[in-house]
C-alpha cells in the first residue's frame, strides 16, 4: 500500500507523459502562433476575419468534433496523415505525438490570443525611432518589437501549457486511450474514474493537475516580471 | 542647399504640402498645432511616405517620386529627436545612447560617447532606466542618442515641450551649441515663436491648407 500523496510508477509515467505531450505542443505551436498572431496584428488583407474565424474555431468547436478532424486530416487515409509518413515515416495516430498535435491545435488560439494582444500594445513608434537610428526591420524585430511583446508570449506559453496539460476531448477522440502512449492526466482520471476503488488514483492524480497548473502560472508571472525589468507586466 | 524639400503629404484625411530650400544651419518649420509639421519630418526620416514629390539633404536625394527613389530609414543616416523622446523603455540610458552608435560604419562616428556624454551633461543618468528619467534628462539623452548614431543631419521635433521653464534654457544652448560646434543641417519643428526666433536662420511659415 501506498501513502496517499506516493505515486505508483504507472502514475509517474503518466505525469511524465502529460509533461512531454504538453512541452512538445507548446514548442510546436509558438512559432505559428507568434506568425498568426503578428498577421492578425500588424497586416491588413481581404478575407482577414475568415483567417482571425479559423484561428479561434478550436476554441468555440466541441473538442470532440476537432479530434474527428484531426482523425480525417491525420489519420492514416487523412492527406495530411499520408503525406507525413510518406515524407518523414511519421506516424501520429494512436502515438503521444498525435496527443501533443491534438493538445497543439487546441492550444493555439488561446496562444494567438496573448501574443497579439502583447503584439498590439507594443508602441510602433519606437520601431520608427529604431529605423532612424539604423536598424533594418529585423534588427528592430528582435531587438525593440520581440523584448517588449516579452511577457505576452510567456503569457502565450503557460496559457497552451495548461490547455495542453487538460487537453481531453481531441486528444481522446483522434489518439484514443492508450495506456502509456497517449493516456495523459485528464484520460487517466477519467479511467480510474471508471474503475471501482479508483478514488485513491483519482485524488492523487486531480492534485497534481492542480499543482501544474499553479506551478506554471506562478512560474510565468515570475518570468514576466523579471523579462519586463521593472516595467511591471503581469501574465495574471 | 542643406534641405530641399517639394512633397505632398497625406495623413489620414489631411494634405499636407511643404515646399522649401533651406541652407546650412537651422531651419525652423513654424506653425500651429496640427498643420503637418510633424508629418514634414517624418517624410524626411522615411517614417512617412508622401504621396509624391522630392526630399534631398546635402545633394543627397532620400525620396523621388519620379526617379523610384524612396531610401529606407536606416539608410537616410538622420537623427530624429521626438517630441516623445522615445527611449526605448527596456533598454538602460547607457545602451540607448550606444544603440545608433553601434550600427553606424566606423566613417560616420563623427563623435564619441564620452564627448556627447560630457556635451549633455548626462554622465550620472548612464545607469538609469528611460522611465525615472525627467522630461529634460530624457530629452538630453535622446539628443544624445539621436548624435551618436553618426547623422549627418538633425530632425528636432518640439524638443522643448516636454521640458520644463527651468531645463528650457539648457536644452537651447545644447541646440545651439550642435549648430554651432558640430555645423549639422537642423530641422527644428516648433509652435513657439520666441523658441523659434533665437535659433533659427530661416523660419518657414506653415499654414492650414
Amino acid at each position: 500500500m501506498l501513502p496517499p500523496m506516493g505515486l505508483t510508477a504507472a502514475e509517474w509515467e503518466i505525469v511524465e507523459l502529460s509533461l512531454r505531450v504538453s512541452l512538445l505542443a507548446i514548442v510546436l505551436t509558438l512559432p505559428f502562433a507568434f506568425a498568426l498572431a503578428w498577421v492578425l496584428a500588424r497586416t491588413r488583407f481581404p478575407g482577414k476575419v475568415l483567417l482571425d474565424a479559423v484561428v479561434h474555431l478550436p476554441l468555440v468547436l466541441p473538442p470532440v468534433v476537432t479530434g474527428w478532424v484531426l482523425l480525417l486530416l491525420f489519420g492514416a487515409n487523412g492527406p495530411a496523415g499520408r503525406l507525413l509518413a510518406d515524407l518523414f515515416g511519421i506516424e501520429l495516430m494512436f502515438r503521444w505525438t498525435g496527443a501533443a498535435l491534438a493538445a497543439a491545435v487546441m492550444s493555439l488560439p488561446l496562444m494567438v490570443r496573448a501574443i497579439r494582444l502583447s503584439l498590439e500594445a507594443v508602441d510602433r513608434k519606437l520601431e520608427g525611432a529604431a529605423r532612424t537610428l539604423g536598424a533594418g526591420p529585423w534588427r528592430t524585430f528582435f531587438e525593440i518589437t520581440l523584448p517588449l511583446c516579452y511577457p505576452g508570449v510567456v503569457a502565450a506559453m503557460v496559457l497552451g501549457f495548461a490547455r495542453s496539460i487538460g487537453e481531453f476531448g481531441a486528444t481522446i477522440t483522434f489518439v484514443s486511450n492508450i495506456p502509456g502512449e497517449t493516456r495523459t492526466l485528464p484520460l487517466a482520471i477519467y479511467t480510474a474514474l471508471q474503475l471501482p476503488g479508483g478514488e485513491a488514483t483519482v485524488t492523487r492524480l486531480a492534485l497534481i493537475s492542480v499543482a501544474l497548473s499553479l506551478g506554471s502560472l506562478v512560474l510565468s508571472e515570475w518570468l514576466a516580471r523579471r523579462g519586463a525589468r521593472g516595467k511591471g507586466a503581469h501574465v495574471l | 542647399m542643406s534641405f530641399e524639400i517639394d512633397v505632398l503629404l497625406r495623413r489620414g484625411a489631411r494634405r499636407i504640402s511643404g515646399d522649401f530650400k533651406a541652407p546650412a544651419g537651422i531651419t525652423a518649420l513654424f506653425g500651429p498645432s496640427g498643420v503637418g509639421k510633424t508629418s514634414v519630418l517624418e517624410a524626411v526620416a522615411g517614417l512617412l511616405r508622401p504621396e509624391r514629390g522630392r526630399i534631398a539633404v546635402d545633394g543627397v536625394v532620400l525620396y523621388d517620386s519620379e526617379r523610384g527613389i524612396d531610401l529606407p530609414p536606416e539608410h537616410r543616416a538622420c537623427g530624429y529627436v521626438f517630441q516623445d523622446n522615445r527611449l526605448f523603455p527596456h533598454l538602460s540610458v547607457e545602451a540607448n545612447l550606444n544603440y545608433g552608435r553601434r550600427l553606424a560604419p566606423a566613417e560616420r562616428r563623427w563623435i564619441s560617447p564620452d564627448e556627447v556624454i560630457e556635451f549633455l551633461d548626462i554622465r550620472h543618468l548612464l545607469s538609469r532606466t528611460p522611465r525615472t528619467l525627467s522630461g529634460g534628462e530624457a530629452q538630453r539623452v535622446a539628443i544624445g542618442r539621436a548624435l551618436l548614431g553618426g547623422p549627418r543631419f538633425l530632425l528636432l521635433d518640439e524638443p522643448l515641450a516636454s521640458v520644463d521653464e527651468a531645463r528650457r534654457e539648457e536644452i537651447m544652448t545644447v541646440i545651439e551649441r550642435i549648430r554651432d560646434e558640430l555645423r549639422l543641417p537642423i530641422l527644428y519643428v516648433s509652435h513657439d515663436r520666441e523658441e523659434v526666433e533665437r535659433l533659427a536662420d530661416q523660419i518657414i511659415p506653415m499654414h492650414a491648407r
